[in-house]
């Protein structure tokens, strides 16, 4: 396989939310909080979540790490932005078999931005990049849940 | 029945002895080495010919299994420059080696308010072995920094020496960086100053030809994995005096003069140290492994090296963007390159040059610490060895620069 333009794996819209992400830095007045690492390569990611009325009115990320890495971070800021505690929460089930299984099958949930994703399954190496945010915020969910 | 001793394994071509290496650029041996075919084959004869434990049976398998392993602990101490091949011992990796050495050399010599020295380019496993120490016996840790330029920071030296460490720990060849420190230079006045020497040789001694006497460590660590060998087998070289003051540390079949009910007597060197049943087709690839070595000349290897690190930064420092750490003189490092290209993230890049088929690593290299306190998470490392040329420089070259096309616009 040969590096071109029209990369399987490093769309556009990835390199434009890895470049540019729209909610990246600490977030005043969260609710909820994790970090996540990634201890095979040393990445790591924040989120900042600020939940009402169960509701996922804000997040925010921050953190260091690839491309795959961030580009899911940053888009998990903009699709989990407005949905209820349980839709997120289905969202996040969702997305990770939709990402897992070899195959692709027709997602339940409309995945926005996410179905750029895709082609990280040619990269299994690669999955965890692009779970490393939504393990994270499954854990900010648990631990809050916890305490 | 008397079975004579196997020829020596002797180098063929690259081709004929790295046949899977037609397609594939694996600039990766400073993870792990390829096999060569012949050592292979010579491994497999433990199980083709008849599998037997070592050191116990009377008949025919077992004394080829037995002389074979032996014969590699003589080769182990010929090719690392000890007099004695009893200071040889057979673990399963440097990581086993340098756990031993701090739960038997540790346990016993290490007290509360004693210094330990490690590097901050140490790999993990010669780092947390003695961090884990430290905490369980209060004693001070004291790092030692690193430089800009990826060398060890030598006017640190006196500020260590005055502190009186018991224990060093050091690497021969940094795993990231390539340097390789000024050992002969300093180890002298750390052990005149009272300091027990670890060396780890993972990166050193399958790359630089060794001889513990000139180094003048008390303990020399290394893997069969990174030298043509098998993985599973590392070697713990140290001191006869030191070894034999040591209590052992792995406790079972094999390490025993007697058993008694009342008292228990422990096997001569090295046998102390090597309880239970080894992995002894591995032994014997690492034997064969170091005879393929020999046949080359541990000169050639290091030459072969030089010019390939020469080269290497003749051809990539001519693609712009591209920051090679450590070192720059090829005299003073080893063929381990770690590098930066335009930001890109190690592991975005690594794939990518993946799909050139060239293997790269990406990532911390069990080196967090250093990486920590030069503000990255990791870095991508081409490493070279014995089956790599000048072509596989020229394919990561253009590699780089294809791969830099796709993040063109990732200002960042």
């Amino acid at each position: 396989m040969d590096i071109t333009a029209d990369d399987d794996l490093y769309k556009a819209i990835i390199l434009e939310h890895y470049a540019r992400p729209p909610h990246k830095g600490p977030l005043l007045g969260h609710t909820h909080y994790d970090e996540g690492i990634n201890p095979s390569c040393g990445d790591e990611i924040e989120l900042f979540i600020k939940i009402a009325d169960d509701t996922v009115e804000e997040v925010n990320f921050d953190g260091v790490g690839c491309s795959i890495c961030l580009a899911s971070a940053s888009i998990l800021t903009n699709v989990l932005r407005g949905k209820s505690v349980a839709e997120a929460k289905l969202f996040r089930e969702a997305f990770k078999k939709w990402i897992t299984v070899r195959e692709p099958e027709p997602c339940p949930v409309d995945l926005d931005e996410l179905e750029a994703l895709g082609g990280v399954r040619n990269y299994p190496v690669r999955l965890k990049c692009a779970l490393l945010a939504w393990e994270t915020f499954e854990g900010a969910l648990r631990k809050q849940s916890e305490n | 029945m008397k079975i004579s001793p196997p020829a020596p394994i002797e180098a063929g071509t690259i081709e004929d002895d790295f046949p899977f290496l037609g397609d594939v650029i694996f600039l990766d041996s400073a993870a792990t080495s390829q096999m060569p075919v012949p050592v292979r084959a010579f491994m497999s004869e433990h199980y083709e010919l008849g599998a037997s434990n070592v050191h116990r049976g009377v008949y025919d398998w077992s004394v080829r299994a037995t002389d074979r392993f032996e014969d590699t602990r003589k080769k182990v101490a010929s090719l690392i420059g000890a007099d004695d091949a009893c200071e040889c011992i057979f673990t399963s990796g440097t990581t086993d080696s340098l756990n031993m050495i701090a739960q038997s050399w540790g346990e016993t010599n290490i007290q509360e308010g004693d210094s330990i020295v490690v590097t901050l380019m140490e790999h993990h496993s010669n780092l947390l072995p003695w961090m884990q120490l430290a905490e369980r016996k209060r004693a001070k840790l004291i790092w030692w920094d690193v430089d800009d330029n990826g060398n060890l920071a030598l006017e640190q030296l006196p500020e260590i020496l005055a502190a009186q460490p018991k224990l060093v720990a050091l690497t021969w060849v940094s795993n990231v960086l390539g340097t390789i420190n000024p050992i002969e230079k300093i180890v002298p006045q750390l052990k005149e100053h009272g300091a027990t020497v670890v060396l780890d040789g993972a990166q050193g001694v399958p790359h630089l030809r060794c001889d513990v006497k000139k180094l003048g460590a008390d303990f020399l660590t290394f893997s069969a994995h990174k030298m043509l060998g098998p993985t599973g087998v590392g070697v713990l070289w140290g001191r006869r005096e030191i070894l034999e003051s040591m209590p052992p540390c792995r406790f079972g079949g094999s390490m025993i003069l007697s058993v008694r009910q009342d008292r228990v007597l422990w096997a001569a060197l090295p046998h102390k140290f090597e309880g239970g049943t080894p992995n002894i087709s591995g032994v014997h690839g690492l034997g064969a492994a170091i005879d393929y070595l020999n046949s080359i000349g541990m000169d050639n290897v290091r030459k072969h090296e030089i010019d390939l690190i020469t080269y290497a930064f003749e051809r990539l420092g001519r693609v712009q963007g591209l920051k090679i750490y450590g070192p720059a003189d090829p005299n003073l490092r080893s063929g381990v390159m770690s590098f930066d290209f335009r930001g890109i993230h190690p592991h975005d890049l690594a794939t990518l040059i993946g799909r050139e088929n060239i293997c790269v690593r990406a990532g911390h290299h069990c080196c967090q610490p250093l990486m920590r306190k030069w503000g990255r998470q990791g870095t991508t490392r081409a490493s070279f060895y014995i089956y790599n040329n000048t072509r596989d420089v020229d394919a990561l070259a253009v590699a780089l620069e294809k791969a830099g096309e796709v993040f063109k616009d990732v200002i960042r």
